[in-house]
């Protein structure tokens, strides 16, 4: 029977996006108080929508996250074809997946590198690793920066994007792009991805698990990132247009960013969700991965995130590849997106690098927006956090609060939080 | 001794922050020329000892405000980086509404629990030394910045509108296409890069210094347009600008 006190609050957790602290408080060995809090200043982008014609609704709502905008742009235009009923050509559907593995293979070489890795490492930061690990910093920087590239070639400029537009793109790539694309992923990228599947399987992730609901996008044709239904490891899959039955968010005092539940008290979403939801139809490269890891679906501990997100990477580049054999053997047309104006609602869903994300817009008979409500991933796992924090205190408690504090940074870490997408996270208070 | 440099972020999209990680392997050199003390988005370490602070985001709760001005006490030269720090960014679009409905559309019944006020940008409590217009900025721009920092050379804003480099990029001009730029009032130092990718341009650099109003007063004539359009969407950059507010 412990007798530890610990009292902390990690005030603005660190290495993640936007602002959340952490909040612990324990007497003699009983747990008073453990709360996962967001402070992020609201940002009202459901209330700033109104009035904007939907093309610069689409160039606004990517404003919401400058790391995952791409993600943003994609749903917001998506649910602005639904709702205006435009139809987007095969190549059109080509390059925004194209475009999209871009931002996801960004977002997860960014997170597992420079957000996660030091943590393994001993450091605060990826600061002093250029001195210690000077390869592979030198690798990250690179893999991100060709990855940046890929995304800005594509749709001008990765944050925030500019040529992608509802009906597809206003510019196109060159064919001579898409090529010198094609030999870099197929050489250099992947080998570097080989040694970065080689660096991380050193990593000793904690031994944690806490069984949930997951939720992802499902197609019984891919591993989705872009539309399809709403799949649950809990039930058949949903179609998009009912998400507000699966969100079912609601406000906590403690929060300015909304929390979700769905059939249990929380449900988590990100590439360990995708993975648990859609593993058997990872392209081949990427299973072996999964294999190397001993990632194994259901995986239930919320550590092994970073783990599916350095699958998801092996896959997003496998599944460039194909599409860009596709494009390759069709060619590129100068296609130019056509748009009528009506009024309609209409919602659209992606797989944001950390997870499920709704645009939904309701627009006039000018195309104006008078109604627009958006929700994040990072605020749908807010509540998967907080449910694991009550598991997870209890079972390491008699650790020295530094441990303690640790594990629980890295478990938020771990979910690749975007707060200020949900509005901003980090802080840990130990009171 | 190296100067320290802190960055800190108030209500935006952190995209500023990326843009100077995205500085990839310029990134290293800088970082042997700097110390950086406070970077939360990429680094745990934190310190309240720095000569050089950035800021990102615009001021949006009650409680920025004495945040900021802690942060002017501190900082020998303080700079605004990126649109919603430079003229509120996006952020401002809600000051066309009142706080109460903003908060209702978006909390509902629990709106009580929150609080928010009008957007302001940084200059708008505290003096700043310099701006690093746009959403997001131009990484060539934040490096010349410190750059200049560095050898003690003065730093100049880039004089021309976003037109002057449109032309030079060879694009079709924006209003050809049927669109409508705001090219020829926006500060320039961006390479024209919206018009260049298919697009037009909405003004997120904010206005020139001395814009030419006149000609962009004939352009709208030549395409039907009014100047109320044109301060229009000029808000969705710079809602806080005494032009956009009318």
């Amino acid at each position: 029977m412990t007798t530890k006190t610990v009292n902390f609050t990690v005030h603005h957790v660190a290495r993640i996006e936007g602002h959340g602290n952490i909040i612990v408080n324990a007497k003699d060995g009983k747990i008073e108080e453990v709360k996962w809090e967001v402070p992020e200043s609201p940002r009202f982008f459901e209330s700033m929508l109104r009035g904007l014609s939907y093309s610069d609704v689409n160039f606004v709502a990517p404003r919401i996250c400058g790391i995952c905008a791409v993600a943003h742009a994609t749903a917001s235009i998506e649910a602005t074809e639904a709702a205006l009923g435009v139809k987007l050509t095969e190549q059109g559907a080509l390059i925004r997946e194209l475009l999209f593995d871009a931002e996801t293979v960004t977002s997860h070489v960014l997170h597992t590198y420079f957000l996660v890795a030091p943590d393994f490492l001993g450091v605060g930061s990826v600061i002093p690793l250029a001195a210690t690990h000077t390869d592979v910093v030198l690798r990250a920087l690179r893999m991100k920066k060709f990855a940046n590239n890929w995304a800005d070639m594509l749709c001008g400029r990765k944050t925030h994007p500019i040529s992608m537009v509802a009906g597809g793109f206003v510019k196109w790539p060159e064919i001579e792009q898409l090529k010198s694309l094609k030999e870099a992923l197929e050489g250099q990228y992947m080998q570097d991805l080989d040694i970065t599947v080689d660096l991380f399987k050193t990593l000793k992730f904690p031994d944690f698990t806490r069984e949930t609901e997951y939720i992802a996008l499902f197609r019984p044709d891919k591993y989705s990132f872009i539309g399809g239904a709403i799949g649950s490891t809990d039930c058949k899959p949903m179609p998009i247009n009912d998400y507000l039955k699966v969100t079912n968010e609601f406000c906590v005092p403690w929060s300015t960013a909304k929390f979700t539940k769905h059939l249990r008290d929380s449900y988590q979403v990100g590439a360990l969700a995708r993975f648990n939801i859609n593993h058997d139809k990872l392209h081949p490269k990427a299973k072996k991965v999964a294999q190397i890891f001993g990632l194994k679906a259901p995986c239930y501990n919320p550590y092994f995130i970073s783990v599916a997100q350095l699958v998801e990477t092996v896959h997003a580049v496998e599944n460039s590849i194909m599409i860009l054999d596709k494009l390759l053997t069709k060619g590129i047309k100068q296609e130019k997106p056509e748009v009528k104006v009506k009024a309609g609602r209409g919602v659209g869903a992606v797989e944001a690098p950390r997870g499920i994300l709704f645009h939904d817009y309701t627009f006039d008979d000018d195309g104006k927006c008078i109604a627009a409500n958006i929700i994040i991933p990072t605020n749908e796992n807010h509540n998967s956090i907080q449910h694991d924090f009550e598991k997870l205190l209890p079972e390491i408690i008699d650790k020295p609060q530094d441990q303690i504090k640790l594990a629980m940074e890295m478990l938020v870490r771990a979910y690749d939080p975007c707060v200020s997408c949900s509005t901003h996270m980090l802080e840990v208070k130990f009171k | 001794m190296k100067p320290r440099v802190a960055f800190f972020d108030f209500t935006g999209c952190e995209g500023c922050q990326l843009e100077v990680l995205n500085f990839n392997l310029e990134i290293v050199d800088l970082i042997t020329a700097v110390d950086i003390v406070e970077f939360r988005e990429a680094s745990s370490d934190h310190s309240d000892n720095y000569d050089i602070a950035f800021i990102e985001g615009s001021i949006t709760q009650e409680k920025d405000i004495a945040r900021i001005q802690d942060i002017r006490s501190k900082a020998k030269v303080l700079i605004a980086l990126g649109a919603c720090a430079c003229t509120g960014g996006v952020n401002s679009l809600k000051n066309y509404y009142p706080m109460e409905e903003n908060l209702k559309l978006v909390y509902g019944e629990n709106a009580k629990w929150y609080k928010t006020i009008p957007t302001r940008p940084v200059h708008g409590v505290v003096p700043v030394e310099f701006f690093l217009h746009g959403c997001p900025p131009n990484r060539v721009e934040v490096v010349r910045l410190i750059k200049c920092l560095l050898t003690g050379k003065k730093f100049e804003q880039c004089p021309n509108p976003v037109c002057v480099e449109c032309k030079l990029a060879e694009n079709i001009c924006a209003f050809e296409r049927g669109e409508f730029c705001l090219g020829p009032v926006t500060r320039g130092g961006c390479n024209a890069v919206c018009v260049t990718a298919g697009r037009k341009c909405w003004g997120c650099r904010s206005l020139v210094d001395e814009p030419n109003t006149n000609s962009q007063k004939d352009l709208l004539a030549k395409y039907g347009l009014t100047v109320g359009d044109v301060l229009k969407q000029f808000r969705i950059f710079n809602g806080t600008l005494e032009v956009a507010k009318s």
